[in-house]
């Protein structure tokens, strides 16, 4: 038996030898070199994560307890990536192009961007990896105890608790160093996938070793090894159909699911001809690690002694047989196992936690946003550390609750369980343009919670969270609810119960609510840019680096800045680096200078987008179209405002111009009005002055011209004022500033009053009248006095203008069409064609000798008054002399 | 030059169903993967042990020989493309198609 | 020279004052109101002084004075040009068309008395 301490020291020894093999990896890296670091053959191994120390001791106790079925667990992942074709080549490709840094990262994109589903992701793997961390540790402590077996006083449970925090806080800081160094834009760790792929190849060794010791060294060979197999119980057992097409596909579910095999397949990947070989290598590495499976089952149950735990036949074979290298060998693979898984667990776990649950938190809580883009680095750092500290300390809570008692195998499968609810988002979203996000939230939150309450929670132990009664009789008694047989259906194994209805309940809601719901802009573009990766992308890595990616962005340059510009350029950063020619290397800080300098013609957005296209071989991400349409709207709206601008130019220049014309126009109008005015004003002065200067000279006058001249200075005078009075009249009508005093009033009375006024009342005067009283019985409701000044001024002109010998007046009234027209025709020569247009115009006085005394301005006052009045005032052509209709609307009229 | 573009339609031709062929294999390896269950009350006896191993062999070679042959045919893919589109500088990211 | 005056104007008023103070002064005053026959009427009675309104019935002052100065014969007649609008812009286009003098509403009868002799006289 080998000493206890040794065994210890050589642990130690491997320990720091991995973590020489991760510091050189690094350092290399970092320098550039080391291609190796970067081959396929490293890419494979690095995704023997999936097999850990569960798979490493506990498949040969799970064959030993179950025969044939711990294989789906290695066929499940075989037919996923046999079939890379189908999804993980899509996965590789959307990782690459959209930067995705985790399972719940890819979600939480897919679905625009969406913290929520980021959240529910990242608690779901936690959830569903703790359990595996704990299963990792007790798997380490108990293959410590196996080589105690002497000191067994010694080893109680608080050796191996002690043993599970020195392991859980040695990982800790291992997973610290080389897991949060630096921030990788595309969060590759190359230290920790080399020490991982050293560990796979320890492992794969020494599971190997042992089956060919069980194999040739116990069994005597081959065709021996058969017959022993035949003959032992393991054959016995039958392959229950129903686990092993759910065991299949829990496994293959959680290659594509488990956060760790997320981390290495999709984020670690280096480049996508890689995955053409783990499509093949990776299923031969698994067809290895179980080669040797049931033989060491069978031997071991033949050999050790009954009672003794299956899970440990690994070691614990050897051990009986003395061979301690070999075991000790053995347990550096288990240790390598448990200490891989839980090294890129906590990695991926902390990417997780940190990007979607404490950055997020604390971005909200200081409220500083972007503004401090400089702690953010240390901040990220400090929180990925923290939450790696955080997710080991609840591996070893986990482990400390429920130690020891469980089957490895049990908790690993719940975890698969649980990690799978996340399949139908993951799937969905990268092949059906219609999921949405809602779809999503529903689908992960009803098998979640199906997962929680038919397997998870009754598996925490008896009575723990459950009562037995519950599990036996349902909730509140309800038979179909009872957590292991929903709806009834018993009979069923536990685990392919939960499956079945959790896989069940997540897919309909996902799919119902998705067809349902209409997705956010955002969540089309980002579903498009998914299911459609590789229509927008460029393979992973081009065959062609340096000089073709240095030529295309000259190409690209000269078409920006035009060729003596970039070509000029180009040279300059190639004297730069002291190289010939234009085309310089392609370094990041040339990158950057010339993003800058295109960034100055076509935004900073657009430039960064077309230089990654290029360089970055990724596709341009939605958040890069975002910010270069905002950039184009920027532009466009700089434009539009130009545009807008210069057309609120060319209106202002058109108004100025119209009211430039309408000022002109009003002013040729004020000048013809002030010069009729004056005309009229100094018409009659002009008598006035002449006459009163006859009078004042006037001691040659008879008494007769005396009194002639007196009564033309007089009836001057008067008509002076009868000027002043209608301009006046005029102006308060014109400007609106005339107040009715409208009251019933009999259209008869009125037109009595007015031919009163005109001194031609009725039958008498030098006017002979026609009118019809009958039908004047009309009552109004108007301003009386402004309609009688209308009547006034109308006769008045027929007494003046009429030149028939017997002049006659026809006043005639009729109401009808809800208006009341009043003509007055008289049966003189009446107003030519040319001239009834102009007037109702100010001062349109129609040439007429005997027109003397009127201003002119009559009818544009009667037009005015019939304005205000409501109704209007025309002349009526063809009546036989001249003829005026007033017109007033009747409604008025009934309506008082 | 006449006989160039059949060559070129051939070449695309065989890389479709090279990945048609690449497509099936999961299928056909699901459908292999489940044998055992035909046969399932009776336990296993160590031919359905060779059975499987020998399937999952054989998936595992065909696999490799199609991820191979695929990439070899991308690989000429890309270099024709890149003869043929390298003067027409689709740098711009006017035509990522260019690249496929 | 006779003292022939042939007045143009519409106004009964202005007619009635300016024959008045004329024929006291011992003209022979004429008068016509008819823009458009105004010519014929120069024509006709071959007045020594015309003193023309410019507004007028059926044509403007102005018009007949072009009319006027563009006969052979009459361009030496002297011309009295009254307007009622007295603005700049007339008596600018009353001298233009080659008025002898010009005098807004209201007049002065001194005024029209001096202007009508000195006309004469010159």
């Amino acid at each position: 038996m080998i000493a206890f301490n040794l065994l210890v020291a050589i642990c130690l020894a491997y320990v720091v030898f991995l973590f020489g093999v991760a510091f050189l990896a690094e350092r290399r890296a970092a320098r550039g070199q080391g291609g190796w670091l970067r081959s396929s053959a490293v890419y494979t191994l690095s995704l023997s994560v999936y097999c850990t120390a569960w798979t490493f001791y506990g498949a040969v106790g799970y064959a030993a307890r179950s025969g044939l079925e711990f294989v789906t667990i290695y066929l499940g992942p075989t037919l996923v990536l046999i079939g890379w074709w189908w999804t993980l080549r899509k996965l590789v490709r959307i990782g690459k192009t959209q930067r995705i840094t985790s399972v719940a990262d890819l979600i939480s994109s897919r679905y625009g961007k969406s913290n929520t589903l980021g959240v529910i992701v990242t608690l779901i793997a936690v959830v569903g990896t703790t359990p595996y961390i704990a299963l990792q540790l007790q798997s380490v402590t108990l293959s410590f105890a196996v080589f105690a077996p002497e000191s067994a006083t010694r080893w109680g449970a608080g050796d191996l608790n002690a043993t599970a925090l020195t392991v859980a806080a040695g990982l800790a800081v291992f997973t610290v160093l080389f897991g949060t160094r630096n921030l990788d834009a595309n969060e590759r760790h190359h230290g920790v996938v080399t020490a991982i792929a050293v560990e796979a190849v320890v492992k794969l060794v020494a599971l190997m070793a042992v089956g060919v010791f069980v194999v040739w060294g116990l069994a005597g060979g081959v065709g021996a090894m058969l017959e022993r197999i035949e003959a032992s119980p393991l054959a016995g057992m039958p392959v229950v159909p129903g686990r092993w097409m759910g065991l299949t596909f829990l496994s293959a579910a959680a290659i594509l699911t488990l956060p760790r095999m997320f981390q290495v397949l999709v984020v670690e990947n280096e480049d996508e001809r890689h995955l053409a070989t783990a499509a093949w290598a990776f299923p031969a590495y698994l067809f290895l690690m179980s080669l040797f499976v049931v033989p060491i089952a069978v031997m071991g149950l033949s050999e050790m002694a009954p009672g003794s735990n299956p899970d440990l036949f690994v070691l614990s074979l050897p051990l009986a047989h003395g061979r301690d290298g070999l075991a000790t060998l053995a347990f550096l693979g288990g240790f390598s196992s448990a200490t891989s898984m839980v090294i890129v667990a906590a990695i991926a776990l902390s990417t997780m936690v940190s990007n979607h649950i404490v950055m997020p938190l604390f971005l909200n809580w200081t409220r500083a946003g972007a503004t401090m883009s400089g702690d953010v680095r240390t901040l990220v750092l400090r929180a990925r550390r923290v939450s790696i500290g955080a997710v080991l300390f609840l591996g070893y809570l986990y482990y400390r609750l429920t130690g020891g008692s469980e089957a490895l195998a049990a908790i690993g499968l719940i975890s698969f369980a649980g990690v799978a609810q996340v399949l139908p988002a993951l799937l969905g979203g990268i092949l059906w343009r219609g999921a949405t996000r809602t779809g999503a939230i529903a689908g992960l939150a009803a098998g979640f919670s199906v997962w929680a309450y038919t397997l998870f929670l009754p598996s925490v132990g008896e009575g723990a969270v459950m009562g037995a009664r519950l599990l036996a009789e349902g909730p509140w008694g309800i038979g179909w609810l009872r957590p292991q047989a929903l709806f009834g259906l018993e009979g069923l194994d536990p685990l392919v119960h939960a499956v079945v209805f959790s896989m069940a309940a997540n897919v309909a809601a996902f799919v119902s609510v998705s067809l349902a719901g209409f997705p956010s802009p955002m969540e089309r573009l980002q579903g498009a840019q998914f299911v459609n990766v590789f229509d927008h992308s460029t393979a992973g890595q081009g065959w062609s680096q340096g000089r073709a990616e240095a030529e295309d962005l000259l190409l690209m340059t000269q078409r920006i800045l035009g060729p003596v510009e970039a070509q000029g350029l180009f040279q300059r950063a190639a004297a730069g680096q002291g190289k010939q020619g234009y085309l310089p290397d392609i370094t990041p800080e040339f990158l950057q200078r010339l993003e800058r300098q295109l960034a100055g013609s076509v935004g900073a957005a657009t430039a960064h987008a077309m230089v990654g296209q290029i360089v970055g071989r990724s596709s341009v991400s939605v958040e890069d179209l975002m910010r270069v349409a905002d950039e184009t709207a920027q532009m466009m709206e700089y434009s539009s405002q130009l545009e807008a601008k210069s057309e609120e130019l060319a209106r202002t220049a058109r108004q100025l111009r119209e009211a430039n014309e309408k000022l002109t126009g009003l002013s040729v109008q004020k000048d013809a009005f002030l010069s009729q005015i004056s005309h009229e004003l100094r018409t009659p002065m002009t008598s006035i002055r002449a006459f009163s200067e006859i009078l004042m000279d006037g001691d040659r006058l008879d008494p007769a011209e005396l009194g002639k001249y007196s009564r033309i200075i007089h009836e001057e005078s008067l008509r002076l004022t009868r000027l002043l009075d209608d301009l006046l009249d005029l102006s308060v009508l014109e400007n609106g500033q005339v107040t009715l005093h409208a009251q019933p009033v009999n259209l008869h009375d009125l037109l009595d009053r007015a031919l009163a006024a005109t001194g031609s009342p009725v039958g008498g005067g030098g006017l002979h009248l026609r009118r019809d009283p009958g039908a004047e019985r009309v009552v109004l409701v108007t301003d009386g006095d402004r309609l009688s000044q209308v009547f006034i001024n109308l006769i008045a002109n027929a007494q003046k203008y009429c030149d028939a010998a017997v002049p006659e007046l026809t006043i005639r009234v009729r109401a009808a069409h809800g208006a009341v027209a009043v003509d007055f025709i008289d049966n003189g020569s009446g107003i030519p064609a040319q001239s009834q247009a102009i007037i109702f115009e100010k001062f349109s006085r129609l040439s007429d000798p005997r027109s003397a005394g009127g201003a002119g301005l009559g009818l544009a006052i009667c037009r005015e008054i019939m304005v205000r009045l409501g109704g209007s005032i025309s002349y009526l052509p063809g009546q036989g002399g001249a003829a005026f209709r007033v017109s007033l609307p009747l409604r008025r009229a009934e309506a008082a | 030059m006449a006989r160039a573009p059949l060559f070129l339609a051939r070449q695309g031709y065989r890389r479709r169903r090279l990945a048609d062929m690449a497509r099936l294999m999961p299928v056909l390896g699901l459908a292999l993967f489940l044998v055992p269950l035909l046969d399932a009350n009776g336990g296993f006896g160590a031919g359905m042990l060779i059975y499987l191993f020998t399937v999952w062999f054989g998936l595992i070679a065909g696999t490799a020989v199609l991820a191979r042959r695929l990439c070899v045919a991308a690989q000429q893919q890309d270099a024709e493309t890149a003869t043929t589109g390298a003067g027409a500088g689709n740098g711009a990211g006017a035509d990522p198609e260019g690249r496929r | 020279m006779g003292k022939h005056v042939l007045l143009i104007e519409d106004e009964p008023n202005i007619i009635e004052a300016i024959r008045f103070l004329l024929s006291r002064d011992g003209w022979q005053v004429d008068t016509h109101s008819d823009g458009t026959t105004a010519l014929e009427k120069v024509m006709e009675k071959r007045p020594d002084i015309v003193i023309l309104d410019v507004m007028l019935p059926g044509r403007s002052g102005f018009d007949i004075l072009r009319d006027i100065r563009a006969d052979a014969d009459l361009a030496a007649l002297p011309v009295l040009m009254l307007t009622a609008k007295g603005q700049v812009k007339d008596r600018e286009l009353a001298e233009r068309l080659g008025a002898s003098r010009f005098m807004a509403k209201p007049f002065s009868n001194t005024e029209v008395l001096e202007t009508v002799r000195a006309l004469a006289g010159g």
